[in-house]
């Protein structure tokens, strides 16, 4: 594998925090905005720049600062990474745009504190995306995390107070107490931290102790929101809504199936976990998670928590997909991060709108909604669609790689929870739909007149489910991401 | 001159302690400039001697021309030459900061507080410096008395706080110097090197491992080591805020140093970890004290007084560190003594600084300072970020070397230790912080809230808080360097 | 038994020591005025002073002083041999005068904490101050 040495890895990551002193001094709102903007475009297109050298097969590394050796504070843009950081700096750019429509719309308190950290944020995530070895992920794992605590408890009450302390205990409590020990074991065993195309750890330990590595790093990771660490997940649905759509669809959770995924593939390596036995384990909880998720979300009210459901359970399809360990599966995992991504914004951000336009949070009081906002439902038809994994959307592509994967795999009960799971997303998006297009409203100002939310939150829903059809018919670069990247693991 | 440096970081402190009490009477405007420029000389010294190490090695300084073992000798090598760089920056960033809470808590004793400030960080300096046992002892004292006087001058109770101190100090001191005696007995020599080259023929003596022993006992009492803890937590939280400053970050942290220095200098490691064979009990002690350090932190609703029982769990991590026996646990305590310095002064600057202005620092007194000293607070949370262990902050990475060293001694209740206390950091400082945040509540959703104007820390008192907060994560970047041309030669090669 | 006495009596000045600096500590953890606290505290530095003194004494030796530098006179030291027997160990005894001075200010500013508590507390009995102070 050739690398270059280049400084772009680290500009991509300190754009958006180099940006924050202009966005605290800039006293005028709209020229706040546009330094955001100034942002979000300068680290998408820095990205973007590296994007051909990456499908050339070539990666980028940057070192900043040694440490011991083998675990230094270092960059390397891979196939995945790019994959990870291309959909979220696109995704920041539409949901900034949002951002304004939504805050505005909804007069907001302590706007530049939230810019501030959403940039913080960014930087964070696209720091995790890039990182070359454990310890730099775990860097910018635990910045990801302090940056979003302001924004989950952006409502400064008593609701944000609470949730801000699950959010806190969750995410930090595990990383530390699982994450640091497990990292610190690992380097005492291989003497590196270095993720390599068939991890670093193979030979050196027992199984019993390679077992509880895993352990450690799977439920370490909590950001992945992988079943019993989920709950703060729906706790953090407090937040001004850009920001679950962006962090808790995209960046947070994102970036901790990124860290599990990583850790499957680069610290133990595919042919490690196979050779140990651990598939079987890590399909079982994916699993667990996704029919469980499933279901509780079948029982929510609220929309935004009942999205929170949806994502925990599709984000462990990523975990499922890999943990099948066959390269078709594996493919199927990793495109689902950007296929998942575009959907699941989608529906967010439609939450977000009805929220601004109509001031409902719940379900049940939704009921023909669709005519007076039918954009925006039609929108969330096709985000819902891109969920549950039906063409026209992208959703499907990645669905049914992970069933060829499970296939390759033998793994035949894997079909059934993935038929299982998309019937049980249609079941509790499907009604909503309907009622919200074809029901008689029982309210009354959703009779008469459309009237949608402010142009700045609308065009980038229609924007998101655009893409999401898209990426059906032209699915790539992603796709070719992700095969490039199970190639470069499995050496096929 | 850079020939005298040694003599100069303890002489000009010590002399300008006379003069600024002296000045005093005159006018009290003088001392603060005076204290500014003895201290300055001393940092400037201290770090022209840590670079001249660098270069050169071990310098040796004999004090008035005297030939040890006879005359008194300083000794600098990279060890101490590292220590005694942080303690004068320390000291130097409290003292500019301290200039206008000092003015506001008592502005008519000016001239005893910057004496008395200014000679105990001669004193400490000292303590680093010198190569004689009995020197130190008696550095030890005029660093202990001054810090005393200082602790002394705060609040109602800092008296009675202070006499408890003065008790368990006086003790500790007391026993490290019968140990001393024991030492000249079987050596007949006070000189550490000098010391060093004889012991080794005799460590099979009892009267060796007493000394030791004893050594050991009155250096813990020093410094706060559970479970001789008692006289801590009270002393340092009322006394004024700039002296709690200064004798928080350092006190205890010189103490580790004397007790690293006898490990590795005096005696040998290999005396210290195979000889007198108690490792495992003092680094469980350890564990103990980091843990109940931790919970007694827990249940204060003061800031100060939680600071100084996390001070008491950070002692902790040090002890433990360097009795691990390994050379990455030694290595985690030595980097600890710096970056626990450097924490432990950001987190009581901040809580300085919150006194200056909200005149109080239980925790009712700290709602909606986010809004109020944003500056200050943003300082706090590095500081915070930084006792937790959260990269790229230098905390993270001597709980690096120390977690390492655990698991290589396979010592995992002290890793175990180590993680629970980080956890329970992240309690106790987002706690704070979440009430700074939040409160007073902003119970109108929807709207701009009212804004409270901000009301920071005079200048003086932000710019080295700052400075320090920044230097938390320059220390944490630069931390392979610091290891690499300093740590690596500190700890003797047989240590592995 | 008799070893027992003999070891007693044959390191009598280190028995002495000991046991003064346990009636120190015991007055000091024991004694529920401040300022018995502060005489323990004399007490327990005292002898550490008087282990210090002990081991610099000989069985019938005197002073250090040489009543003939050697050099003086040109002789040369052949005239002049100094016996080290002859002559109690000076550099003990030196370093606890650097000790009693350490003594001396300890003692003072102990006593001037204790008259500062005094006015404020109007007592020294330390339970009773705290009592005071649990009171507010």
């Amino acid at each position: 594998m050739e690398t270059i040495t280049s400084i772009k890895p680290l500009l991509a990551v300190l754009v958006s925090l180099l940006v924050t002193p202009m966005l605290v001094s800039s006293r005028a709102p709209n020229v706040r905005e546009a330094w955001t903007f100034v942002a979000a475009a300068a680290k998408f297109l820095i990205i973007l720049s590296m994007l051909p050298t990456i499908l050339k097969g070539t990666e980028i590394v940057y070192t900043v600062a040694e440490f011991p050796p083998g675990a230094a504070i270092k960059f390397r843009v891979d196939a995945f990474g790019m994959l990870f950081a291309l959909v979220s700096s696109s995704l920041w750019i539409i949901t900034s745009a949002y951002s304004i429509g939504y805050m505005r719309g909804l007069k907001e308190h302590s706007q530049t504190r939230y810019f501030c950290y959403f940039a913080f944020a960014l930087s964070a995530t696209i720091g995790v995306a890039f990182s070359a070895n454990l310890l730099t992920l775990y860097l910018f794992y635990e910045m990801l995390s302090l940056a979003t605590y302001p924004l989950v408890t952006h409502h400064q009450d008593h609701e944000g107070r609470s949730s801000g302390r699950k959010y806190l205990l969750y995410i930090m409590g595990t990383s530390i107490a699982f994450v640091l020990p497990a990292m610190l074991i690992s380097y005492d065993l291989a003497g590196t931290l270095e993720f390599g195309k068939q991890g670093f750890l193979a030979g050196t330990g027992s199984k019993a102790l390679m077992g509880l590595l895993l352990v450690m790093l799977i439920f370490g990771f909590a950001k992945a929101a992988i079943m019993p660490f989920h709950s703060w997940l729906p706790a953090a649905m407090v937040a001004p809504t850009p920001v679950s759509a962006l962090l808790h669809a995209v960046a947070v959770v994102k970036v901790g199936v990124f860290c599990v995924v990583r850790v499957l593939t680069g610290v133990f390596g595919i042919d490690l976990l196979g050779s140990l036995n651990f598939g079987p384990f890590i399909i079982f909880i994916a699993s667990v998670t996704i029919l469980v998720g499933s279901f509780i979300a079948l029982s929510q009210d609220g929309l935004k928590r009942l999205l929170a459901f949806s994502t925990i359970a599709q984000l462990s399809y990523i975990v499922l997909g890999v943990g099948l360990l066959s390269p078709k599966g594996m493919t199927g995992g990793m495109a689902h991060i950007a296929m998942h991504a575009f959907g699941k914004i989608t529906l967010f951000f439609c939450a977000g709108a009805i929220f601004v336009a109509t001031g409902k949070k719940n379900i049940s009081e939704m009921v023909g909604i669709g005519r007076r906002m039918p954009v925006t439902m039609a929108a969330f038809f096709i985000g819902s669609l891109s969920i549950i994994g039906m063409p026209p959307c992208g959703g499907f592509v990645s669905k049914w790689y992970l069933v060829l994967g499970s296939l390759e795999a033998h793994q035949m009960p894997i079909l059934f929870v993935l038929l299982g799971s998309s019937l049980l997303n249609a079941a509790y998006f499907m009604p909503f739909v309907y009622r919200a297009f074809f029901c008689k409203p029982d309210e009354a100002m959703f009779e008469n007149t459309v009237k949608e939310a402010p142009p700045f939150c609308v065009v980038p829903l229609v924007i998101t489910a655009v893409i999401s059809i898209i990426l059906l018919f032209y699915p790539q670069p992603f796709f070719r991401l992700a095969s490039m990247m199970v190639q470069s693991i499995t050496g096929t | 001159m850079s020939q005298q440096y040694p003599a100069l970081l303890v002489v000009v402190p010590l002399l300008s302690a006379l003069i600024i009490s002296g000045a005093g009477w005159v006018n009290k405007r003088l001392c603060f400039p005076i204290a500014v420029v003895a201290l300055g000389v001393a940092a400037y010294s201290c770090i022209g001697l840590l670079l001249r190490v660098l270069n050169e090695g071990v310098i040796v300084y004999k004090l008035g021309g005297w030939d040890p073992p006879m005359g008194i000798a300083y000794y600098v090598d990279h060890l101490n030459g590292l220590v005694l760089s942080v303690v004068s920056v320390v000291a130097f960033l409290n003292l500019i900061a301290s200039k206008k809470s000092i003015e506001q808590e008592f502005p008519d004793k000016m001239g005893p507080f910057y004496a008395l400030y200014v000679l105990m960080v001669a004193g400490l300096l000292g303590i680093v410096v010198t190569g004689d046992a009995f020197n130190l002892y008696v550095l030890l004292e005029i660093a202990a008395l001054t810090g005393y006087g200082l602790l002394a001058m705060g609040e109602e109770r800092a008296p009675l706080a202070t006499l408890n101190y003065l008790y368990m100090g006086t003790i500790g001191a007391s026993f490290y110097l019968l140990g001393v005696g024991y030492l000249y007995i079987i050596t007949g020599s006070l000189n550490m090197v000098d010391i060093a080259g004889i012991l080794p023929s005799l460590y099979q003596s009892k009267a060796v491992l007493g000394a030791f022993i004893i050594c050991m006992v009155g250096v813990w009492l020093k410094m706060a080591f559970f479970p001789l803890h008692a006289w801590l937590p009270n002393a340092y939280t009322y006394a004024p805020s700039a002296a709690s400053s200064l004798i928080a970050p350092l006190v205890t942290k010189v103490m580790i140093y004397v007790m690293i220095r006898l490990m590795l200098t005096v005696f040998t490691p290999e005396f210290a970890f195979n000889i007198v064979a108690v490792s495992e009990p003092i680094v469980w002690l350890a564990v103990i004290a980091i843990v109940m350090g931790a919970i007694l932190a827990l249940a204060e609703r003061n800031l100060k007084k939680m600071l100084a029982y996390i001070v008491i769990a950070e002692v902790g991590y040090m002890v433990g560190g360097a009795w691990l026996g390994n050379r990455a646990g030694m290595t985690g305590a030595i980097l600890h003594i710096v970056n626990d310095a450097l924490m432990t002064l950001c987190v009581f600057l901040v809580a300085g600084n919150i006194v200056y202005k909200a005149k109080g620092y239980a925790f009712d007194d700290l709602k909606g300072l986010v809004r109020k000293m944003p500056f200050t607070m943003g300082a706090f949370v590095i500081g915070a970020l930084s006792i937790i262990g959260v990269p790229p902050t230098c905390g993270f990475f001597s709980k690096w070397y120390l977690i390492s060293g655990a698991i290589q001694a396979g010592h995992y209740g002290f890793m175990v230790a180590l993680l629970f206390s980080s956890l329970v950091s992240v309690v106790l400082f987002f706690r704070v912080i979440e009430i700074c945040y939040y409160e007073p509540f902003g119970d109108h959703h929807g709207h701009d809230h009212h804004s409270e104007p901000m009301d920071e820390a005079p200048i003086t008192m932000l710019v080295p808080l700052l400075i320090v907060a920044a230097g938390l994560i320059l220390v944490g970047l630069y931390t392979s360097d610091i290891i690499n041309h300093i740590i690596e030669f500190a700890i003797p090669k047989g240590l592995v | 038994m008799s070893d027992l006495m003999q070891m007693l009596v044959a390191k009598y000045n280190y028995w002495i020591y000991i046991t003064l600096m346990m009636i120190g500590l015991y007055a000091m953890i024991a004694k529920n005025n401040l300022v018995k606290k502060i005489v323990g505290m004399s007490i327990f530095q005292t002898a550490i002073i008087l282990f210090y003194v002990s081991i610099g004494a000989k069985k019938g030796a005197t002073i250090p002083i040489l009543e003939h530098g050697h050099g003086e006179h040109g002789h040369g030291a052949g005239t002049h041999i100094v016996h080290a027997v002859d002559y109690i160990n000076p550099l003990p005894h030196v370093l606890m005068l650097t000790a009693i001075v350490v003594a001396v200010a300890t003692l003072g500013v102990a006593l001037a904490l204790a008259i500062r508590v005094y006015n404020q507390y109007n007592t020294l009995e330390e339970d009773e101050i705290l009592a005071q102070i649990r009171e507010k």
